[in-house]
């Protein structure tokens, strides 16, 4: 029998060790929370991520579905061990870093001892063997591929052999595939999240939610639940926001409660939270906790939302309509009404859950009267001043602390634990720490908003566009969040990267009793091209026309007005994207028909079909102010400091704003020492979203480097320089005669320390320059967009529906790769997102609140990519540099469509595009026919 | 059986538990049963574990996969991995199979055999390829033992004729002849770690001339049990694995027995669609590996 508080001794890492625990307490918690071993990552507490693998006596088992006690005089082996220990560790980490497999590196733990145990068994694995090893890991942000190859490579197979293609110590950092810079403590394990921060002492703070979609509560006797449990501090509830209890992202749209008042708006809205020692709010149950719940009917669709007697969830919101956008021109009716082909479709999308390998997680402490919120997050700015209002103090008075984030992908913009700790921490002056539940980051934070979508489109009979409307309305779920950014970026990017005289598209967002639909990937964008590309194909093929070609033949040019009249000189990049792909494209079209000629013979069931489909996407905020700042300065000592806020979600934005930045200082990256990000002592570089940091950060920083350098030059008394040599206490400048003179930093009575502690310091900022839209919609509304066209070849299974995809060529226009090693991460990771949004994803609240319900593609489901990188420069970039981490995802899942009805004739309007969806539809088209 | 004190704890005789002392601890009280821990922490949804737990994976005695007068004894401490592993003939290649497409890596190598079927899932992988194995289960408990037919240990969703006091130690596969063949199908959304939409398993016992002189087809996560397919199974019956069309054999009203449900997974149409084309495929594999076996490759 197992029994409490047992001494349990074993091997960890080769040492031995003795802890006293209960037996039947998780292994993953023992090891972390008595153990330290912090790079064991706990995802999702039943098996379905692989986060936290270790290896006992050998073999690769989850530690959260071992017992403590079953170790017991075993072998226990973590990363950090292997590390130290195990040669095939070693080789692995130095391949993930040159391969790039690591981006939020959230998983790389339990990757790396995946892979370990294989290599142990199998020094030179087959691909094969590769993914049946590493297929319990789940990876949210890389697409698996760069994994496989690290593997292979570490495997000693010649064919992935790769070489680091930069190094830190050049002077010329653009452009060059330097490995990520903060990737060696990833690589260890030892990079710090959200749940690796906290004070031993810190108190737990749990949540109370609501278990209903809508329901009335009251709280019941919270001083006597208080009294009962020893080690439980206090209740908190909607009384006790010391500010304002209300949070939200657009002004305007500040409507969700911290805790609710009286009535929740859909499940898993937070109630109350109670704080307590660690060990007791462990084991504390929440079954008897004071609230009496009233169940109320709970509008689940927006249709069920608008019909006449609904409840309206927010006062000032009619019929609950949140808002919409719209964007117009020409006249799209008589457009369409002059058709020569015109084709129409209603297409719907669902909530798709973000499902990032790291809860949110976080802790709070208070000095004071100051409060401290440390924890994983986008925003570190737009965090720092709605705690402020929440907890009615000044926003200097809130600094917040990012943790490395394990992944993002938009949910970590808003707030979601940061104000339960930050009360709680303001209140009981102690630190408190949070870490999500994966069913409470399920059920609570914000999703993709489900749509649907009415589209038509028509072609003159030269097969150029003539009309175009979309009416699209988007499930926003109980609180506004980014819904408003989505209503009002999807008219402005549904026409797709095309020419288009007469368009008009309205979107909508709409208020039901489910989890806040917010900001992901791409802001409503990746659905509205789900059904323009979709349609596309439609006409392409009634004009007889090949698909691609259509494309091109309306694709945007230069000196063309987008739909909101923008006219851009020199950047429009979707031609050079669609032609990039042209010779794969014809290779793969010949290849699929005489596939399909062998299958018909063969009697074989799988039919093999291609697709494509274009995207676009403007980068930063749609028509409003969205600066960046940058601070560098050089210390009397010569080392050389940017404060880069810019907050890195594993996409790489440390790296390539400090490729930027030395750049144009003129040093080597590895002369760069960085701090932040941290409000506390980086300034705002905005958040990290809408495909910006690039952009709009890497502008500043290159701002930064081109004024220190400015300033240097200064000092030295050169008017032009060509060389900065940093060493101790020095700068050797090198002018464009190749003269040298040196600059004394301990000189103090020529350069003096200002309070931030430089003798040298700069601070910029760049703001994109956009303009607002009129009510038409017609304006300037980005300085930059991105563009992006990707093709796919699959596999449809005529009989069970099953699709098997064969490889993906994506073409994407970044202006100027910065890193490419990076593009390539954020393509392929984009790419498995878009997989997972076509075929798998479906978050039904109440349903599927845990990976296993709720199914994200795995590695054997990312089929080889070819990256082709494009690069049309834009003006407003950095050396010409477009963002990409939106776009990247947004052909993807049109794209899979295309080729599935190019299968198979499956035409799919409603995703994913599940199996027996796919089988339905191969059903219908052979009724047609 | 003499009564004893279990041992508890982690003391130095912790990885040595004995079966006798582990079934008077059940005797003395119910405990929840851990084995490989996949089914029981996930169950937890993020609460603590219960106490007590009776944590069988020490119990030296259901270890290991032997060959017995019986037929072959697969211990219930017995971990996919293990199976997988095992040299055993032929006949398994189907639960092999389906060992290697349970969860992940991760899951094969912690959980049991066994513990699947006492999970009782409608859509556990080990219990298709098991019922077409003819698998019974050997159940002990301080009261005796028993041997029960896998049809008659699960009954229903997650319930199982087990009782408080008993465990399982082994799952008994009788003895085939050695020209048995299996095969076993998962029909899933995604690569790895997925539950199953549809599952299919068959074993054929030919004989040496291909003719079918024995076959057992099981379905699974189409109704609340997998079910074989009796029906088909008769009609199968004599038909030649090379010479005939089997899959012609296959009439509407043999799934008449099956009870798929509308999920996320898929519709209840879907998993009888393709439950037909998985059970054509599947019989074709068996009658390409007859062949190969006879041409001897």
């Amino acid at each position: 029998m197992v029994s409490k508080q047992t001494p349990l001794s074993f091997t960890l890492n080769s040492k031995p060790v003795a802890v006293g625990t209960d037996a039947g307490k998780r292994l993953s918690t023992v090891l972390r929370e008595q153990l330290g071993q912090l790079d064991v990552k706990i995802g999702c507490n039943a098996g379905d991520c692989g986060a936290c693998t270790v290896l006992v006596n050998g073999l690769a088992v989850c530690a959260c579905l071992t017992a403590a006690s079953q170790v017991f005089g075993k072998q226990v082996d973590t990363l950090s061990g292997l590390v130290a220990s195990e040669s095939h560790t070693v080789s692995l980490q130095a391949a993930f870093l040159r391969h790039g497999a690591a981006q939020c590196g959230i998983c790389t733990p339990g990757m790396l001892v995946s892979a370990t145990a294989l290599l142990q068994e199998q020094p030179a694995p087959s691909e094969q063997a590769v993914k049946d090893a590493l297929g319990g890991v789940l990876c949210r942000c890389t697409g698996y591929r760069k994994i496989i190859d690290a593997v292979m490579d570490a495997g000693g197979h010649q064919a992935y052999r790769h070489d680091t293609a930069g190094t830190v110590s050049s002077r010329q950092s653009v452009g060059v595939s330097l490995t990520r810079l903060d990737g060696a403590d990833k690589m260890n394990g030892v990079d710090a999240f959200g749940d690796d921060v906290a004070p031993a002492n810190a108190k737990v703070l749990r949540v109370v939610r609501s278990p209903f979609h809508h329901a009335t509560f009251e709280l019941g006797d919270i001083v006597d639940f208080v009294a009962r449990h020893d080690g439980v501090d206090r209740v908190l509830c909607a009384d006790d926001i010391p500010g304002q209890n209300r949070f939200g992202i657009i002004p305007g749209f500040i409507d969700q409660p911290v805790f609710a008042e009286g009535r929740v708006r859909f499940r898993g809205e937070a109630v109350a939270a109670v704080v307590g020692n660690a060990d007791v709010m462990e084991a504390l149950d929440f079954d008897d906790f004071p609230v009496r719940w009233t169940e109320q009917a709970a509008l689940m669709t927006p249709a069920e939302a608008q019909t006449m007697d609904a409840v309206q969830l927010h006062a000032q919101s009619d019929n609950n309509l949140m808002c919409c956008g719209t964007v117009q021109c020409g006249d799209a009716d008589a457009g369409l009404e002059n058709a020569y082909v015109k084709v129409s479709g209603r297409f719907s999308t669902g909530f798709i859950e973000h499902a990032y390998i790291e809860p949110e997680a976080g802790f709070a402490q208070r000095t004071g009267n100051t409060v401290e919120v440390h924890g994983c997050t986008q925003a570190a700015y737009m965090d720092r001043d709605s705690l402020a209002l929440i907890l009615g103090i000044d926003a200097e008075a809130v600094r917040i602390v990012p943790s490395a984030v394990g992944g993002g992908f938009g949910s970590k913009l808003d707030l979601s634990f940061q104000p339960f700790i930050a009360v709680a921490a303001w209140l009981l002056n102690t630190p408190v720490r949070i870490a999500y539940t994966r069913r409470e980051s399920m059920q609570a934070t914000t999703k993709r908003h489900p749509s649907d979508m009415q589209v038509s489109i028509g072609v003159d009979n030269t097969g150029r566009l003539c009309g175009c409307t979309f009416e699209g309305t988007f499930n926003t779920g109980a609180y506004a969040s980014w819904g408003p950014t989505v209503a009002n970026r999807v008219p402005i990017h549904a026409s797709g990267p095309y020419l288009h005289a007469h368009y008009r598209a309205r979107a909508s967002g709409i208020y039901t009793h489910t989890a806040p639909a917010g900001a992901f990937r791409g802001f409503g964008v990746p659905q509205a091209a789900i059904a323009q590309e979709s349609l596309f194909d439609e006409l392409a093929m009634r004009m007889k026309m090949d698909r691609l070609e259509f494309r091109l033949l309306n694709a945007l040019d230069n000196h063309q007005a987008t739909v909101t009249g923008q006219v851009f000189e020199q950047s429009v990049g979707i031609r050079a994207c669609l032609e990039g792909l042209r010779a794969q494209w014809r290779a793969a079209d010949k290849d699929a028909d005489a596939f399909n000629r062998q299958a018909i013979v063969s009697h074989s069931p799988w039919r093999r079909g291609i697709g494509i489909a274009s995207g676009w996407y403007g980068c930063g905020n749609t028509s409003l102010s969205n600066p960046s700042t940058i601070k560098a300065g050089i210390r009397r000592d010569g080392t050389l400091v940017l404060h880069q806020g810019a907050i890195d979600l594993g996409q790489g934005s440390t790296t390539v704003i400090t490729q930027l930045f030395a750049d144009a200082l003129g040093v080597a990256a590895k002369d760069v020492t960085l701090l932040g990000a941290d409000t506390g002592i980086t300034p705002d570089a905005g958040k990290t979203s809408a495909s910006r940091q690039t952009f709009v950060s890497g502008n500043a920083a290159r701002l930064a480097g081109l004024a220190l350098r400015q300033e240097i030059a200064r000092q030295s008394g050169y008017k032009e320089i060509v060389g900065i040599d940093l060493s101790a206490s020095n700068i050797t400048v090198t002018s464009a005669t190749g003269e040298r003179r040196s600059i004394d930093l301990a000189d103090q009575a020529a350069l003096n320390i200002n309070d931030d502690g430089y003798v040298l310091m700069v601070e910029e900022s760049y703001d994109p320059p956009t303009s607002t839209l009129d009510e038409n919609g017609q304006g300037e509304p980005y300085a930059i967009f991105g563009y992006a066209a990707q093709m796919v070849v699959l596999d449809v299974d005529t009989q069970l529906g099953l699709v098997r995809l064969d490889h993906f060529v994506a073409a994407h226009d970044v202006g100027r790769a910065i890193n490419p090693l990076l593009v390539e991460g954020q393509i392929h990771g984009g790419i498995a997102q878009g997989i997972g949004m076509a075929l798998m994803e479906a978050f039904i609240p109440g349903r599927t609140e845990n990976l296993h319900d709720y199914l994200i593609p795995t590695i054997g489901d990312v089929p080889p990519i070819e990256t082709i990188i494009v690069e049309v420069p834009d003006p407003h970039g950095p050396c010409g540099a477009k963002g990409l981490g939106e776009h990247v995802l947004i052909p993807t899942a049109p794209a899979i469509l295309n080729a599935i009805r190019d299968a198979s004739g499956a035409v799919i309007r409603n995703l994913p595009a599940t199996p027996d969806k796919v089988l339905a539809a191969i059903h219908r088209d052979v009724e047609t026919e | 059986m003499k009564k004893r004190k279990a041992r508890t704890g982690c003391d130095e005789n912790v990885n040595t538990l004995l079966l006798e002392d582990a079934l008077a601890t059940l005797a003395s009280g119910e405990a929840v049963v851990l084995a490989g821990g996949t089914d029981v922490y996930p169950g937890l949804q993020d609460r603590p574990a219960p106490a007590p737990m009776l944590d069988i994976s020490r119990i030296a005695e259901l270890k290991g996969i032997e060959k017995t007068s019986d037929g072959w004894k697969i211990g219930a401490g017995t971990s996919w991995t293990e199976l997988i592993r095992a040299d055993l003939p032929a006949v398994f290649d189907g639960l092999k199979c389906a060992a290697r497409q349970t969860g992940s890596v991760q899951i094969q190598n912690a959980a049991t055999v066994a513990g699947n079927l006492c999970n009782a899932s409608p859509a556990a992988d080990g219990v298709p390829p098991l019922l077409a194995l003819n698998a019974s289960l050997s159940i002990a408990s301080a009261r005796g033992t028993r041997l029960v037919s896998l049809p008659g240990f699960i009954t229903a969703v997650r319930q199982t004729t087990l009782k408080p006091d008993e465990l399982v130690t082994a799952i008994v596969v009788p003895e085939h002849e050695l020209n048995a063949l299996s095969v076993f199908h998962k029909l899933g959304s995604r690569s790895y770690l997925v539950i199953s939409v549809a599952m299919l398993a068959v074993t054929v016992v030919p004989d040496c001339d291909g003719r079918i002189r024995d076959v057992r087809i099981a379905v699974g996560a189409c109704s609340p049990v997998a079910q074989r397919l009796p029906e088909l199974e008769a009609a199968l019956y004599d038909l030649h694995l090379v010479e005939d069309d089997l899959s012609a054999a296959l009439q509407p009203e043999h799934l008449q027995c099956l009870k798929p449900i509308d999920d996320v997974r898929g519709s209840a149409a879907y998993r009888l669609e393709a439950v037909q084309a998985m059970i054509s495929r599947s019989l074709r594999e068996v009658a390409e590996k007859f062949a190969e076996v006879k041409r001897g490759i």
